[in-house]
């Protein structure tokens, strides 16, 4: 008999899960304290109501009903309404602070059993979740007799029709699946879940440890808690690569740059400006969006490094009007602290304001303030759902990324993105006989002729233009330069420069 | 002596829940001289009792009344351990009684 996956409709899981869990079984839920365990079997139950009218039982070992309606209203899900419509149960085995029983003689849990299959019978229920199961544990004295009657139990389970998970705690992140060895009673489907320090910061993941007889994702996937939303996984390798390819050109609001390029950037394509501080990525990604504008293009903008307040005094010291742009719709402009939240809660706070803007370019600068923020394994997962989350739009998006030091290098972001990307476009100061000057190159246009020199750029209150590819210098890029042949002082800088290049034939 | 009012809850009727139900009617004969109400509730039958009175385990028994409540879990095989529990071996004259007609029980 194959297995069937039953959806849990938490959000990014059943990607993972290829599916869902198999249904009509028991799972097993093992996380140590603080990992999420509770909101996990509470969220299956709440989204099987929402998205799928399948009620749900929860037995709840360790907190009283009224704590968990009081908790779980934070996430939007109005439990004392389902109870009213016969949609959600609890089965409150929740220790009685008062005085303890006292045993005598041999017992079994024959009431437990009764009661989680009459409020089963009562919703009519396709969930069940058990929550958790260490403190039932601790209730009882003689552990062989709950051991035996959690097997007994678990398989009662099975002939209920209903898809179960047991929440279990574990003392140890990475160590045996559960405290008290309740695997072995349900080991046919074991879910993980972490709640690990990393760097100062914490990151929770989700792993399927095992799925007996059906295939799921393996390794760990991030995921975080949404208020509102409840849990929501990302699932980035499980994102497909389904893009289609555009061959439209938009304009990058500079007529330099769109020359540069072989006529302007690709619709759907992600271009990533590199460059130490100052040398002028704000001032590519405000072009950008005004050049948007032009053409009638919404622009989001998500900016991590300067304040609103910055970004418009900016925008208009380089003629682009950002507060007329927004009061007439054409512009949405997203500005976070990075050390206020955490990078999987930043990406999703960018995928819902994308979904609900809507927009047609997308503009963050920059991706290296958020780098500080987060391990290098939690920048490199953000990079790669950022820039397939965006993908997935078919919208063009510019990232800005600034490099450790002044002349040449590069920046942990271009490492992590630099394969991802279509368009490459470094900024570099080029120290010249005393003088900063400023240079930019196409490093990079996948599927386009692009030009290869590097030229000179000036910035001034009309924005950025490009002047003369440099000459007779060389080490730009690397930030270690030199000067080919020793001209005379006098005509020392008109060497410095050539002539254009010759172009491709226009189509 | 105040009137006692017990729940007994058992799953169906199995020798251990027979075994309990034999032995709590025994104790409280002799014990209250039949000042006592006796309910015995099967949760296979009743399983809503069950759950209004967050019973997990049977056999249980529940001391309803007098004060405090209290609650016992298992077959009542340790007849001592029952007795204490629902304070009829208070004083100490009394004790020695008590162990005697358990072993004759027995």
């Amino acid at each position: 008999m194959s297995i069937t996956k039953l959806p849990t409709e938490i959000h990014g899981f059943d990607l993972i899960a290829c599916g869902g869990l198999p249904e009509g079984r028991v799972t097993l839920v093992a996380g140590s304290s603080g990992s999420a365990k509770t909101v996990f079997g509470a969220q299956f139950l709440a989204a099987g109501v929402m998205v799928r009218e399948e009620p749900g039982v929860l037995v709840t070992f360790e907190e009283t009903p009224e704590d968990l309606r009081r908790n779980f209203r934070g996430l939007g899900w109005d439990i004392p309404a389902w109870e009213a419509q016969g949609k959600w149960a609890f089965v409150d085995v929740s220790p009685d602070p008062g005085e303890q029983p006292v045993f005598a003689g041999g017992y079994d849990l024959g009431a437990l059993m009764a009661r989680v299959q009459y409020a089963v019978k009562k919703v009519g229920a396709r969930r069940l979740v058990l929550d958790a199961l260490g403190a039932y544990f601790g209730q009882f004295p003689d552990q062989h007799t709950v051991r035996s009657e959690l097997f007994r139990m678990t398989r009662a389970l099975r002939s209920l029709g209903v898809t179960s998970l047991i929440t279990a705690e574990r003392g140890d992140e990475y160590g045996s699946v559960s405290r008290h060895g309740v695997e072995e009673f349900v080991s046919d489907n074991v879910i993980i879940l972490r709640n690990v320090l990393d760097e100062e910061v914490r990151r929770r993941t989700l792993e399927i440890l095992k799925f007996r007889g059906t295939d799921h994702l393996k390794g760990e996937w991030p995921f975080t808690i949404v208020p509102g939303r409840g849990i929501v996984a990302i699932p980035l390798a499980a994102l497909e690569l389904k893009q289609k390819s555009s061959d439209v050109r938009i304009s990058s609001g500079n007529p330099d740059i769109d020359r540069m390029c072989g006529g302007g950037f690709f619709r759907d394509s992600i271009i990533l400006v590199s460059g130490a501080t100052g040398t002028g990525k704000t001032l590519l990604s405000t072009e950008f969006i005004a050049g948007g504008a032009r053409a009638g293009d919404r622009s989001l903008l998500f900016a991590f490094e300067e304040s609103r307040e910055q970004l418009f005094r900016n925008a208009a010291g380089w003629g682009a009007d950002f507060a007329t742009l927004e009061a007439q719709g054409l512009l949405k402009v997203m500005c976070t602290y990075p050390e206020s939240t955490t990078l999987e809660d930043t990406l999703i706070l960018i995928k819902e304001t994308v979904e609900e803007f809507k927009p047609d370019r997308i503009a963050v600068d920059s991706l290296s303030a958020l780098e500080r923020v987060a391990p290098v394994k939690s920048f490199r997962e953000f990079v790669i759902g950022l820039t397939s989350a965006i993908k997935d739009k078919e919208v063009p998006a510019l990232f800005t990324a600034t490099t450790d030091s002044l002349l040449g290098g590069s920046s942990i972001t271009e490492a992590h993105i630099s394969t991802i990307t279509d368009s490459i476009i470094l900024l570099r100061y080029v120290e010249l006989f005393g003088e900063i000057r400023r240079g930019m190159t196409v490093l990079k246009m996948r599927g386009s002729w692009h030009e290869k020199v590097i030229r000179e750029f000036t910035i001034d209150g009309s924005g950025l233009h490009l002047g003369h590819p440099f000459r007779n210098v060389s080490g730009i890029l690397s930030g270690v330069l030199s000067h080919a042949g020793a001209a005379a002082a006098s005509s020392r800088i008109d060497d410095l420069f050539q002539d254009d290049p010759p172009r491709p034939p226009a189509h | 002596m105040d009137r006692y009012v017990l729940k007994l809850y058992i799953t169906g009727l199995t020798s251990r829940s027979q075994r309990a139900v034999a032995t709590l009617q025994r104790l409280c004969d002799a014990e209250l001289s039949g000042q006592y109400e006796l309910l015995v509730v099967d949760v296979l039958e009743q399983p809503e009792l069950a759950e209004q009175d967050k019973v997990l385990a049977t056999p249980t028994v529940i001391k309803e009344h007098p004060e405090p409540q209290r609650r016992i879990i298992g077959d009542l095989s340790d007849a001592a351990r029952v007795l204490a529990a629902l304070d009829l071996l208070a004083s100490p004259t009394h004790a020695p009684v008590t162990e005697a007609r358990v072993k004759e029980a027995d």
